[in-house]
């Protein structure tokens, strides 16, 4: 990556406006991931003295600044609470504590990286986006839109007691996800797979089919065999379609038995 | 560019490029304990700590660490070295090239959590990879050393 000027802004509106000045000016959050690409970039817009790492907790809510680190939300312990901690589960699993100490939330949620473990747990997770220009969105909103060129501010996460699943499967600690499962159980089930090797997505038709029936060993085999048959899998340097299909079929089952229990 | 870095306490005016990483300061600032393995946010040994913190200094850049306490091992210096005799009792180094990255995380798991079991003293070291001791004999002496009340 090449940088020509870096900038630590005072504020968003700062920010913002840089951000619109020239196309090759890029936001930086941690930095972590931009280390692995070759962008050129023109600036470099560092959020750090806009008070964006800050998890405020409300009485329904947690509101998490995009400038915070995945290991300041791992070690956050209204948050390990919510949805049985799948957010914690799924954060505490990637790469080790000197990256963790780096990486953002809003670079992880801002890149929508196909291998993320962060995307699939907030999909089933009640939490909205606020973006400075562009407002209020949710996840799965935020993933249908095309690129923003926009500033992440917070992300805001409702408390619940739902009971939650997570499961990534990986080769080795330090590695990407072959796949990774997340489901959360309140009045409704929400169930979401991500790197397939494609981006996290919510299983609709999966969950209107579940959610319409009584909850048993038939449903739950159902459920899981609508998924590994009908959701788009690919084949990657880490593993076939077909093992993906197979994997996840298992996953699912698993995580709809355990939050059904 | 221009930064002003805290390394050890002691106040450094550099030039730097935008895209230089904290790592490449350090060394050619002379921490020379600052190893480069792998280069690629992977293997640990550049890890030093930023605010208390352990940090890939390989992956963080040096314009990012204007405004923060920056500890090498130097600065750890008789930690490092109560350390280095539990590790040596338990014949737990060899190469000793990650030691330094090493000393840094654990004296910062001391400080975040000086009660650590065996599981949280492994979780807090997946990212620290040593390629020729193994982790037994390190977890044995990482658990006396933070056992020591000295
Ligand atoms: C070696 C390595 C291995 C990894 N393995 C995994 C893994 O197994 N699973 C996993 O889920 N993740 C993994 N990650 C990704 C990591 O968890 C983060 O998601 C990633 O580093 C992005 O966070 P960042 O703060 O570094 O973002 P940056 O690299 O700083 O930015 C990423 C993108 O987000 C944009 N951006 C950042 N913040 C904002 C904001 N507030 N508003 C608007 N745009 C913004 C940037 O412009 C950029 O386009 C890995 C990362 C590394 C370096």
């Amino acid at each position: 990556m090449n940088i020509g000027n870096y900038v630590k802004v005072k504020s968003i509106e700062e920010a913002y406006n840089l951000l619109q000045e020239d196309k090759d000016n890029l936001i930086v959050g941690g930095g972590a991931w931009l280390k692995q690409t070759n962008k050129n970039v023109k600036t470099m817009i560092d959020l750090e003295r806009c008070n964006l790492n800050q998890i405020t907790e409300n009485k329904d809510t947690l509101v998490i600044g995009s400038m915070t680190t995945l290991r300041d939300l791992e070690c956050n312990k209204s948050l390990k609470e919510i949805d049985g901690g799948i957010l914690v589960k799924a954060i505490s699993g990637i790469m080790g504590v000197s990256i963790r100490n780096i990486a953002t939330i809003g670079g992880s949620i801002v890149g929508r990286y196909s291998f993320s473990d962060i995307l699939t747990p907030l999909l089933v997770m009640d939490c909205t986006l606020e973006f400075f220009k562009d407002g209020s969105m949710t996840i799965q909103e935020f993933l249908s839109t095309k690129k923003l060129n926009d500033i992440l501010l917070n992300i805001t996460i409702k408390k619940s007691n739902n009971k939650g699943y997570f499961y990534a499967m990986k080769k080795t600690s330090l590695d990407f996800a072959v796949i990774n499962v997340a489901i959360t159980k309140g009045k409704t089930i929400s169930i979401a797979v991500g790197a397939r090797p494609s981006v996290a997505a919510l299983q609709t038709e999966a969950m209107d089919y579940i959610n319409n029936e009584q909850v048993n060993t038939e449903a739950i085999d159902k459920t899981a065999s609508m998924i590994s048959s009908q959701t788009k899998f690919g084949s990657n340097a880490k593993a076939s379609e077909e093992y993906r299909r197979s994997i996840t079929n298992t996953y699912i089952k698993r995580g709809l038995k355990e939050v059904t229990s | 560019m221009r930064v002003i870095l805290d390394i050890n306490n002691q106040i450094f005016n550099v030039d730097v490029s935008p895209n230089e990483y904290l790592l490449d300061t350090l060394r050619n600032n002379h921490f020379k304990s600052v190893k480069k393995g792998c280069d690629s946010s992977s293997c640990g040994v550049c890890t030093v700590l930023v605010d208390n913190k352990p940090i890939a200094s390989c992956t963080y850049l040096t314009a990012k660490a204007e405004g923060h306490k920056i500890t090498t091992v130097e600065g750890i210096i008789s930690e490092a070295e109560k350390l280095g005799k539990h590790m040596g009792d338990e014949g737990a180094d060899q190469c000793g090239y990650c030691n330094p990255s090493l000393a840094l995380t654990v004296y910062a798991l001391k400080l975040e959590n000086p009660e650590a079991n065996t599981q949280q003293i492994r979780e807090y070291l997946v990212g620290n990879l040593c390629r020729c001791t193994g982790y037994q004999s390190q977890h044995t002496a990482i658990r006396d050393y933070l056992g020591d009340k000295k």
